[in-house]
């Protein structure tokens, strides 16, 4: 069993809107998952439906092989896009009020807390209330509110935003952290950048449906077109890129190089090897550059989306 | 996992600790008994106001009549013509002058009694002295048709009519007095409450809305315990509230009270002189005492546990439509359209309950009303005093607990759509949506 979160076939409709239809994901222990989507895709609606908030209409939910129950709320952590705290109340109080919501005792709450307080700098805010601290340092506490009790499963729902970046980075090594310590991170987002970062595996859901998902790096594989960017230099320009026109399929290409001679999108066949690409460019011009195209999130992420 | 004592417990510390709850908690009774006390004295500095009326008494039917009291001194002009009279009383800055003009009979004195003043004249002076003049007229009427005063004294007289049940139970008018002041106390208390905290619960709701916690409280703890513990934390400090307004609002009664009555009893006593006479007569003590027994006579163990279930049955009845209400709403300005039919069943059972269970306490209207769980609370309430069949209250109870359960059911549905929904205000037909979801 190395999955710690399985969805299977999980459909959820709001009168005649469909918001979720048979959408089902697998997330593996101690990874970090990307839910993508664009927006009103139904990503919340999946996450409120693994935490309880909300009933699937049809299909399962498993967290540790075993369904759903209410007890699995002190095993999640869930950090909502919406979220705020109360506004008038104590940082502290509010912290032990949430940790004692999520199974926490009392005592217990407070020493975590303290740890956490000390290892984000904030001990001092113990006795402000929430209206006192600006938006990202209202972040910080929600943050910590969220992973106290230190769930298995961590979901965070665009946790970046808010953030400076300073405090951004912050929280994304807190994550990795977290990770590494053990706890499986479900992360929900629209910065593709991040996603790049920090994720191990990706589904994507579009209108409902989920249309992509797997390792980021296996989804990449199967997205990369053969091309190769390649960058020559070569005293007769002309000769050697009509040489290559009729070997290859040839498209221009931009990038940073020193030199400007040749550069070109290099696509070759499912049967060639890109060794044989590089013996042919080097017989014929000098490479000073030489990278597969590997696609990124965020192409995936729209060109899967446009064909939708 | 019941979390239901923490949320309670920080619903309750919230309310109490807000500031303005704690200035309105000390401050309402102080303004409250500082109206009182102003008005008190107000009324009393009228009425030590101290007047001189002259009076021109040209048949001399009046005489006695009028004697000095502490606020007013009169004066007799007995002599002088109406002009001199007049011209005298502007003189001396006398309140007026009272003319008694001379007749022939009687029956024609009542038409030719004047007062002269500078302004128009206080009513209470005007009635104080017609009655005066009143008395006079037909004592001298009567003596004229040869009865004598000892023989109109002789002939007052005032009938009490004796109540008795069926089954033997004595009671008087002091008993439907006293039972009216306890139903109308309870049921009255009770709109007040869920008016009050019906709307503390429903802001606390919007406030989770409005600062966005909701879903992170929500993926910790079910929506209806979230409701539950809100309405109970709410209801608690309420309860703090009205306890200490109770008794802070008794103490100071008492002290405001004790520095006014003196004052008002020295102020009373001469005018109540007469009216002590004839009250002695039927025995002030014997009223009392009437309405001490009245007080027995109340079903008090009746009272006492139905009060409770009504209390509490209309009021988490009411706090759970609030709360589904704050929870259907973003803001509060939203929620008019969705009060009115919380209000309107509250609003009759008042006017019900005030109207006819004073008329008839067990009329067609008021068992009516007193069945139907929007208006039961308050009209059962109100009806109880006067002894209402045990099968009549538990019936109307058992309706309460079931509509209070649908409500309860009825709401967290609302709720537990409505606190995720944002921006939209939603329409009647929407809400009846979430009700599938």
């Amino acid at each position: 069993m190395n999955d710690l979160l399985v969805a299977n076939s999980v459909s959820k409709n709001y009168g005649n809107f469909k918001a979720l239809n048979e959408v089902s994901i697998a997330v593996p222990k101690g990874s970090i998952f990307g839910l993508l989507g664009p927006n009103g895709a139904g990503k919340t609606t999946l996450i409120r439906i693994i935490n309880q908030i909300t009933m699937p209409d049809q299909g399962t939910v498993h967290l540790d092989g075993q369904p759903l129950k209410p007890e699995h709320i002190r095993d999640i952590g869930y950090l909502p896009e919406e979220r705020g705290l109360y506004k008038s109340m104590k940082v502290g109080e509010q912290c032990l009020y949430l940790a004692q919501l999520k199974g926490l005792s009392k005592s217990e709450a407070k020493t975590r807390l303290k740890y956490w307080f000390n290892k984000l700098e904030i001990g001092d805010w113990w006795n402000k209330k929430i209206q006192e601290l600006s938006k990202g340092q209202a972040q910080k506490i929600q943050f910590i509110v969220t992973v106290l009790h230190q769930p298995k499963l961590l979901i965070f729902d665009e946790p970046f935003s808010g953030f400076d970046p300073i405090n951004a980075n912050l929280i994304k090594d807190e994550i990795l952290q977290l990770r590494d310590e053990g706890a499986t991170v479900i992360f929900s987002t629209h910065r593709m950048e991040s996603v790049e970062e920090l994720c191990d595996h990706i589904a994507l859901i579009h209108k409902s449906n989920k249309v992509l998902d797997g390792k980021l790096n296996d989804i990449k594989r199967q997205y990369k077109t053969n091309t190769f960017e390649v960058g020559l230099e070569s005293l007769n320009k002309d000769k050697v890129f009509s040489e290559i026109q009729n070997k290859f399929e040839v498209l221009p290409a931009t990038f940073r190089n020193l030199n400007d001679d040749i550069k070109l999108n290099i696509k070759i066949g499912e049967n060639t090897s890109p060794n044989d690409l590089l013996s042919f460019l080097t017989s014929k011009a000098e490479v000073h550059h030489f990278v597969e195209v590997i696609p990124s999130a965020s192409d995936i992420f729209i060109q899967t989306v446009k064909n939708n | 996992m019941n979390h239901l004592p923490l949320i309670i417990k920080r619903e309750y510390l919230t309310k109490v600790r807000n500031k303005s709850f704690i200035v309105m908690t000390f401050l309402s009774p102080l303004i409250m008994i500082a109206l009182f006390g102003v008005v008190a004295y107000l009324s009393q500095l009228n009425n030590d106001k101290e007047r001189t009326i002259s009076v021109l008494d040209e048949t001399g039917y009046l005489k006695d009549v009028f004697q000095n009291t502490e606020t007013t001194t009169y004066t007799n002009l007995t002599g002088l013509s109406l002009e001199d009279a007049i011209a005298l009383v502007k003189e001396k800055e006398d309140y007026g002058l009272l003319h008694i003009a001379a007749v022939d009979s009687l029956e024609l004195m009542t038409n030719n009694v004047k007062f002269y003043s500078e302004e128009s004249p206080s009513m209470s002076v005007i009635f104080k002295l017609e009655g005066k003049i009143a008395e006079r007229l037909r004592e001298k009427k009567l003596e004229k048709d040869g009865v004598t005063l000892a023989q109109i004294e002789a002939s007052n007289t005032t009938i009490d009519i004796a109540q008795e049940s069926f089954d033997g139970e004595k009671s008087s008018k002091a008993d439907s007095v006293v039972k009216l002041i306890f139903g109308g106390a309870a049921g009255y208390l009770l709109f007040m409450f869920i008016i009050i905290y019906g709307n503390m619960i429903m802001r606390s709701v919007i406030e989770e809305k409005t600062s966005r916690i909701i879903e992170v409280i929500i993926s910790s703890v079910k929506p209806i315990q979230l409701m539950m513990g809100k309405i109970i934390g709410t209801s608690l400090a309420g309860i703090t509230q009205f306890v200490i307004w109770a008794v802070l609002g008794g103490v100071l009664m008492l002290i405001v009270g004790f520095i006014f009555n003196i004052d008002i009893l020295a102020m009373q006593s001469q005018q109540q002189e007469m009216a002590l006479q004839t009250l002695q007569d039927s025995g002030i003590n014997q009223k009392v005492g009437e309405y001490f027994i009245a007080f027995q006579h109340l079903p008090m163990t009746n009272l006492i546990i139905a009060f409770l279930f009504f209390f509490i049955g209309g009021y988490l009845l009411y706090s759970s439509l609030y709360a589904a209400i704050g929870a259907a709403v973003d803001n509060e300005t939203d929620t008019q359209q969705f009060m009115l039919p919380i209000l309107m069943p509250l609003i009759l059972a008042v006017y019900v309950g005030v109207f006819t269970v004073i008329e008839d306490p067990h009329g067609t209207v008021s068992t009516v009303f007193s069945f139907i769980p929007l208006t039961s609370p308050v009209v059962m309430l109100m009806r109880i005093p006067f002894g209402v069949p045990l099968w009549q209250q538990g019936l109307s109870l058992l309706l309460l607990i079931g509509t209070f359960i649908f409500a309860v059911w009825f709401a967290a549905k609302i709720y537990r759509v409505g606190i995720l929904m944002y921006g939209k205000k939603p329409t009647y037909k929407e809400l009846f949506k979430w009700l599938r979801y």
